[in-house]
């Protein structure tokens, strides 16, 4: 396998979050009962027409923006014709030779620095297909429509990528880019974000490439890198026994954890692709273009370097903050709150993760807003609250709608540096540890520790340690 | 031999605009009308040799609009009480859609064709669907699944096609306005094959949502009237803005109906250069249709129009360009009827032959050969060959009319079929069938407006001559249309 060269593109579809089906009113939701999503378009009835969604060439152009590429002023749909009985009108709306944007790239590293760079071939939008079900009724096939015209932008690399764990990468930073943008929920295992792979492999430093074969149905970025790895050894064995690796369309078997030939031999169709008489060619205004350009959110890329900069975190904490726009939004305002990013980082990627993940809440959802907790962690910032305490009182915030200081006060949670208090506490416990007492007090001060912790857990962590140390000490000498 | 000629008891023989006029003023009751249109239609396809004009009637949905004719704005509409005819590919709630096609047979869409939808609003009363060529493909409505429609001037010749159901249903009188659909002449051919006016707005002029697809790029709703005004009035209800046609046109619709001064003017095309394209009037052209024609011209001069002789050089290419554009467009547009989700199915187990089943059983023999011939020119090897080339050719086409109507020229005149109404059954090879749309298909080509009207008879078949205008100029083309109709008076029906 060493002596071959391993060659991966990568054609993703992903779902647009718009409201409406691509060329008709029709509602993109799911879940809904089958074929109640639909109407004489996306029916194809005899005389419909299609009107293209402008929401959705918004977010296309959006998408191609946030990966630099080129976005054509004049671009033209066209149909892929073929019949299957989920495509109603026989053929689907897509892009072919002019297609919305060529050119960009996608960074394989994902924020560890180590990110080459893949090409990307085009970009363009196109409708999905509906769904057939085989399953549901014995001996024949049910046609569910509501996903058909679904807007899609179809991403396609140059065949760039050389591991399986740059395919990987790859992926993961167009997921990021693409819910960045807020162009798509790019939910593999929902199905809004879906992957084929076309792989091929050659020997090490041809320049020609290998028969290509591609894979389907892959269901999550492992599975693809997974699948990626397999197919590599396949193809390997194949030349390596002297054979000639065969053109086909692969499904990824995810239980057997291997390959098997698709049913129809999909790379022998002829699309008969034609102009779109139905749609004019969608022309962009230049200077509509550079406005799209211009309301870009800020790309992950840029928002690492900004939380280096700013914040002085570690490239692991800013790696994780970044995942997602929604967390990385919160940690800033979880740290513009609490006056202390490096604290802030640590809550969030520590306590409050445990409590999303514990809870399915988002950070939006969650009870314990970025305001209180960042006043919380300003409290324990200012020595207001021990850590421990701090933890009990997230805890408390998660149920109760309090502003967090007054709730400290009334569960007795602030830290106690009130000697008499503090004082009353150590006589307790030397009374109840009587053995440890006489040896503290006869000079072995190893035993303060101890003591400090007796002491600490009878306040319920509310006393200052570092003056529950200084009154012990103190007490011992005197 | 006329079964219908004359016979205007269901259209009368007043303007469909008086008509609407006396209606709206209540001094005609539209239930009258229609009484009178429903037994001229019961008349017409009654007897040993029935028109088969009429695939659907719609009495009660008539009836019933014609009793809401007052309601919400009655008094501005246009065709108050009218009744219209419509042809069967042209989608309607209450009626069956059918396109002539056993595979659509009963078929009822769930939606109104834009076009419907206005002419109700105009206050028009649908009262049939009408005969035609099925999906619209052919020359003499002799394709239809529901048998050939006759020529209500001589009933053993075709009206005409695709269009011919409506063509007959406004020359025998039944109704004065019928709405068909173009994409290579199906309007205008017909209309000359029965002696009534016939036209064909431009391409984005009139809505095609609800006309079920044949080739999209070409296709486009056209208008009957028993006279060139009552086309204009048909015209002027279903023109404009659709948004839900893509390629509609944004621009108002015009007025096309001519003005006072027009009418009573001596000279009402002074000034007016008429464009006679020498590749319409090639040696082979029927001797009697050139008379005709020469006439028509002459009539024009005497109304103070320029004649001029001008060229469209690459006319001869358009039949070509066409058979392949138009089934190139037909294959894919016709994918849609697969026996899935609606209309006919054969049920056979396996996907594949059902399909195979379903399409080779519902479509008839010139629908096959066209997706066939389509299905070809669009694949892998021959896309370049065909459909490219076409497409740079018909850009050529176009330029000549570009050209043309840049150079002076405001109004083509060319005869609008090659022939007066063949017998049925007398063309049995498609391509000199297709022959018979040579004058008409480079008008669908390049997009421009054209209209058929009457300018004579030869052996008592009426003979249409056509004008075509620039893109959006139909309103001279219907004054010119208006006048040359005046001057040619009953001659043109003689």
């Amino acid at each position: 396998m060493t002596d071959y060269e391993l060659v991966v593109g990568l054609e993703v579809h992903c779902q647009l979050k718009t409201r409406t089906k691509l060329f008709c009113g029709c509602r993109t939701s799911f879940g809904d009962a089958p074929n109640q999503n639909t109407c004489p378009v996306c029916l194809a009835l005899p005389g419909a027409l299609p009107v293209l969604n402008a929401r959705a060439v918004e977010l296309g152009v959006r998408a191609s923006l946030a990966l630099g590429c080129t976005v054509h002023r004049v671009s033209v749909f066209a149909r892929k014709n073929y019949f299957y009985p989920d495509l109603p009108k026989g053929y689907q709306i897509s892009q072919f030779d002019r297609p919305l944007a060529t050119g960009g790239s996608v960074e394989t590293g994902l924020g560890r620095g180590d990110g080459a760079r893949v090409a990307l071939t085009r970009v363009h939008l196109e409708e999905d297909a509906g769904k057939s079900v085989h399953d549901r009724f014995a001996g024949m096939s049910a046609i569910d429509l509501n996903r058909a015209g679904t807007p899609l932008v179809e991403i396609v690399s140059e065949p760039e990528i050389r591991s399986a764990a740059a395919a990987g990468g790859y992926l993961r930073t167009l997921k990021q880019i693409l819910e960045y943008t807020e162009v798509s929920d790019a939910n593999m295992e929902e199905g809004s974000l879906r992957v084929d792979v076309n792989i091929s492999v050659r020997p090490r430093g041809a320049s020609a490439l290998g028969t290509k074969t591609e894979i389907k149905n892959l269901n999550s970025f492992s599975n693809v890198e997974r699948a990626i790895e397999v197919e590599f050894a396949r193809q390997c064995a194949v030349l390596e026994s002297g054979q000639h690796v065969e053109q086909q369309t692969l499904l990824w078997d995810d239980v057997r954890n291997t390959t098997r030939p698709a049913r129809s031999k999909e790379g022998s169709h002829d699309y008969r692709y034609f102009p779109e008489p139905d749609l004019p060619p969608l022309v962009l205004d230049s200077a509509w273009i550079g406005g799209q350009r211009e309301m870009l959110p800020e790309l992950p890329a840029a928002k690492r370097a900004r939380f280096a900069a700013q914040y002085g975190l570690a490239s692991s904490e800013i790696e994780q903050l970044s995942v997602a726009p929604a967390l990385a939004a919160h940690f800033e305002a979880v740290a513009g709150a609490s006056g202390d990013p490096k604290r802030a980082a640590n809550w969030l990627l520590g306590v409050l993760l445990a409590s999303l993940n514990a809870s399915g809440l988002t950070v939006d959802t969650h009870p314990v807003s970025a305001q209180r907790l960042g006043v919380l962690i300003r409290l324990e910032a200012d020595g207001v609250l021990s850590n421990s305490a701090a933890r009990q009182l997230f805890g408390l915030l998660e149920r109760e709608d309090a502003e967090p200081l007054a709730l400290a006060k009334r569960e007795g949670l602030l830290k106690v540096s009130d000697d008499d208090a503090l004082c009353a506490w150590i006589e307790q416990v030397l009374a109840e540890f009587p053995a440890e007492a006489t040896r503290f007090l006869a000079g072995e001060a190893k035993l303060q520790g101890v003591l400090v912790g007796h002491v600490m857990k009878k306040s319920k962590g509310a006393a200052d340690p570092r003056k529950v140390n200084q009154l012990l000490a103190a007490r011992a000498t005197g | 031999m006329s079964n219908g000629a004359g016979a205007l008891d269901g259209a009368s023989s007043v303007d469909a605009a008086a008509l609407a006029k006396q209606a709206r003023d209540g001094n005609l009751d539209p239930h009258a009308l229609l009484d009178a249109t429903f037994h001229a239609m019961n008349r017409v396809e009654g007897g040993a040799r029935p028109l088969n004009a009429f695939l659907h009637r719609d009495e009660q949905g008539a009836r019933s609009d014609a009793a809401n004719l007052r309601a919400g704005g009655g008094e501005t509409r246009s065709l108050f009480g009218v009744p219209v005819a419509v042809k069967d590919n042209i989608a309607t709630l209450r009626m069956p859609t059918g396109c002539g096609s056993r595979i659509l047979e009963g078929y009822v869409s769930p939606f109104e064709a834009t076009v419907v939808t206005r002419l109700r609003e105009a206050g028009a009363l649908i009262v049939a669907k009408t005969n035609m060529d099925e999906f619209a493909m052919g020359s003499s409505t002799e394709n239809s699944a529901y048998g050939p429609t006759r020529n209500p001037l001589d009933l053993d010749r075709v009206p005409g096609g695709s269009s011919g159901g409506s063509a007959a249903a406004v020359a025998a009188g039944v109704v004065r306005i019928a709405i068909g659909s173009e994409t290579g002449g199906s309007v205008r051919q017909p209309a000359s094959f029965c002696g009534v006016v016939g036209v064909k707005p431009t391409y984005g002029r009139v809505s095609r949502y609800g006309l079920v697809a044949f080739a999209s790029s070409l296709d486009q709703v056209g208008v009957f009237g028993r006279n060139v005004d009552d086309a204009a009035l048909g015209l002027e209800a279903i023109a404009g803005h659709d948004r839900m046609d893509s390629t509609s046109d944004r621009r108002d619709a015009p007025a096309l109906r001519p003005t006072s001064t027009t009418r009573t003017s001596a000279l009402p095309l002074a000034g007016t250069v008429i464009g006679r394209p020498v590749e319409y009037f090639p040696e082979s052209l029927d001797a009697g249709v050139r008379a005709t024609c020469d006439r028509a011209l002459d009539a024009l001069r005497l109304l103070g129009a320029e004649v001029r002789d001008v060229s469209l050089p690459h006319t001869d290419l358009a039949i070509p360009v066409y058979y392949i554009v138009a089934p190139a467009e037909a294959s894919s547009n016709l994918a849609r009827f697969d026996g899935v989700r609606y209309g006919m199915r054969v049920e056979l187990d396996a996907l594949r032959s059902m399909y195979e089943a379903t399409r080779s059983q519902g479509f008839g023999a010139e629908v096959t050969r066209r997706i066939v011939l389509g299905t070809y020119v669009l694949s892998a090897g021959y896309y370049d060959a065909y459909y490219l080339r076409a497409q740079e050719v018909r850009r050529r086409i176009r330029r000549d009319f570009l050209n043309v109507f840049s150079s002076g020229v405001q109004v083509l005149f060319t005869p609008t079929a090659p022939t007066t109404a063949f017998r049925l059954g007398a063309v049995s090879d498609p391509y000199e069938l297709y022959l018979s749309d040579i004058f008409t298909v480079t008008a669908n080509l390049a997009g421009v407006p054209a209209m058929s009207l009457p300018v004579g008879r030869v052996e008592g078949l009426p003979v249409g001559g056509q004008l075509i205008a620039a893109h959006w100029d139909e309103a001279t083309m219907f004054g010119v249309a208006a006048a040359l109709e005046r001057a040619l008076g009953e001659s043109a029906h003689r």
